[in-house]
């Protein structure tokens, strides 16, 4: 009898020991990929990589500038068009969401969420490049902004579901109409919670590649009108890493450190503004 | 999305469904409250349209090639744009495998630090691990490809291959000459992006498991992992069985990654050291390239199937996790 509760014991420690050992590979593949980020890729970040456009096939030098102002611009119109319909979606789910049209809604976010991101990819193709005639900025921020769009939906609503009904009871009794409460009050409440969500959205679409490759497309050039092609980081990043120039392979994981760093940044000041809310607790 | 933190809060989201409708009462009786609610409406029916608009779009770009081929598109190997003949199947088939092979790594992975954070770390080693963890879900799909080129297959041509070939390389599996660009690199990149995602829905599961179900099983003098193991998991399996097709759906859309390191060729081969093709990836590299109007629409058509069976593997997904969580918020959060 002693025997086995050894052995049932001595399992016991050494199933403990291979999930936690599990973890830690999981954790490993994470420190191993940011780690050779920042070891091939802190290198090449100088004053040039910054502040000028790539230079022609083969030359040595050259930055990325075109491809970190086209990620702003591009996400920022992900941002314009994606926000507004999120929010808002996220409102009248939490609101007015227990009817079929709740239901329908709920469901569609889902199915968009499921979508894989180049078949968004195509669609905004038909929609913003072939009857446009060119590839645009605006198209790739359109394609991004129906990636954010369902995201953003359901964080929301399920944050101002969070809010304390007495809350709102409390808004209504003073007088408030329904509108006014439910703005003034449980919006704003749960705000932290939706400002967290769409960061976490904004940081998700910025390392896209996929919806861009046909809508965006990519641009040697320095631009800022959303009516050309444009170059992100993620397309540069492709480019250069399938590319057969070593000058290309370094300052691939230059752009992708930088890449890297703006997405870890946008989550990390995500999980900040949530703590500020809910963390004191 | 699973990356909020939200713990004691469970119990508030459930009875915030109820009052709601007894609220609207007064809701509908001023202009302004009607305006509101016409306002968010309106916003929220965007959603539906642009689902619609999408099938509608990939349907009739795809139909000169559904008329063409008709179902054996599915099943015939033939790529050739130039003869203007289109089969989907050794894509299809580089998809399906490449998804599996991910799956074969990262589930036990992911389980396994599922299991681990729920139900043996501290509090101490749990929250880091679970944010390290979460963060590898926010790596851009482009940088595992870029990391995949340039480390993950070197590692694998020194360390990997030969002691694989020497072992197993009497199976089909393992033959022929390691390409580099191949069904291998694909399925193991594909497998760390899909850890943090099963990973995350599996942690939300065994949340759900009651306290009950652990307690029994101690106190009928279970050890510790006797009391996971016979009766937590089997409590939250069509949950766990559901956090990992939730992962398969993420694996078969996956597009940037797989694109630069499975090596797109038309092929269907058993040897994981070959390359191989996927719908995505497909997509990606030929969409552009597409002068004909007939291989546009077989990109279409390779679209909606993509698009078809991503929507399908979700759905399956969901129904399971549902029956684990139902009615807790961490069922509606897992979604």
């Amino acid at each position: 009898m002693n025997a086995r509760r050894v052995r049932r014991r001595v399992a016991s420690g050494v199933m403990t020991g291979l999930v936690a050992l599990l973890s830690l590979t999981a954790v490993l593949a994470l420190v191993l990929i940011l780690g050779d980020l920042v070891a091939k890729g802190a290198a090449s970040l100088d004053w040039d990589f910054f502040t000028k456009n790539p230079v022609p096939a083969g030359d040595t030098g050259g930055g990325v500038a075109n491809a970190i102002v086209g990620t702003g611009i591009i996400v920022g119109l992900a941002a314009l068009i994606g926000l507004p319909v999120g929010i808002g979606t996220g409102l009248f789910l939490a609101e007015y969401g227990g009817g079929r049209l709740g239901w329908l809604v709920r469901f569609v976010a889902d199915v968009l969420n499921g979508t894989p991101s180049i078949v968004i990819g195509i669609f905004a193709w038909t929609w913003l490049v072939k009857p446009m005639g060119h590839f645009s900025a605006l198209a790739g921020g359109a394609a991004l902004a129906v990636l954010m769009i369902p995201m953003i939906a359901r964080t929301t609503e399920e944050m101002v579901r969070l809010v304390p009904h007495s809350l709102r009871e409390a808004a209504l009794a003073l007088g408030y109409p329904h509108w006014r409460a439910s703005l003034r009050i449980v919006a704003r409440t749960a705000l932290g919670g939706i400002v967290t969500g769409c960061l976490v959205a904004v940081a998700r679409v910025a390392g896209e590649t996929a919806p861009l490759l046909f809508t965006a497309l990519g641009n040697l050039n320095f631009t800022t009108s959303i009516a050309q092609p444009m170059q992100t980081l993620s397309l540069q990043v492709y480019v250069y890493a399938t590319g057969p120039f070593d000058e290309w392979h370094r300052l691939a994981w230059a752009a992708a450190l930088v890449l890297m760093g703006l997405v870890l940044l946008l989550s990390i000041i995500a999980r900040w503004v949530t703590r500020q809310r809910y963390g004191a607790r | 999305m699973t990356t909020v933190p939200i713990g004691p809060v469970d119990a508030a989201a459930a009875p915030a469904a109820a009052p709601a409708r007894t609220l609207r009462l007064g809701g509908g009786t001023n202009r302004a409250d009607r305006l509101y609610r016409a306002a968010l409406t309106t916003l929220a029916l965007m959603l539906p349209a642009l689902l619609l608009a999408l099938l509608v779009e990939l349907v009739t770009n795809a139909l000169p090639a559904l008329q063409r081929f008709g179902p054996s598109f599915l099943w015939t190997s033939v790529w050739d744009p130039v003869a203007g003949v289109f089969g989907a199947a050794p894509m299809i088939f580089g998809t399906l495998a490449s998804s599996a092979l991910a799956l074969l790594v990262a589930v036990p992975l992911a389980l396994g630090t599922a299991i681990f954070l729920t139900e043996f770390a501290p509090g101490w080693v749990r929250r880091p691990i679970a944010l390290l963890v979460e963060l590898l879900a926010a790596i851009p799909s482009v940088v595992y490809g870029l990391w995949g080129i340039f480390v993950l297959i070197p590692f694998l041509r020194g360390h990997v291959v030969p002691p694989l070939k020497a072992v197993l390389g009497w199976t089909p599996f393992f033959q022929g000459v390691f390409y580099g660009n191949s069904l291998l690199a694909g399925g193991l990149i594909l497998a760390i992006m899909v850890v943090p995602y099963i990973a995350a829905v599996a942690r939300e599961v065994l949340q759900a498991v009651p306290a009950s179900q652990r307690e029994a099983a101690l106190g009928m003098g279970a050890t510790r992992w006797e009391a996971v193991w016979t009766a937590v998991v089997p409590y939250g399996r069509a949950g766990l069985i559901g956090a990992v097709i939730l992962g398969l759906g993420r694996a078969l859309g996956e597009t940037m990654a797989v694109t630069m390191l499975i090596g797109n060729r038309h092929d269907i081969g058993f040897s994981v050291f070959q390359p191989a093709y996927t719908m995505a990836a497909a997509i990606a590299n030929e969409f552009s390239e597409a002068t004909t109007d007939l291989y546009l629409s077989a990109l279409f058509e390779v679209g909606l199937v993509l698009f078809v069976i991503t929507v399908v593997v979700n759905a399956l997904a969901r129904l399971l996790i549902w029956r684990v969580a139902r009615g807790t918020a961490a069922g509606s959060r897992a979604l």
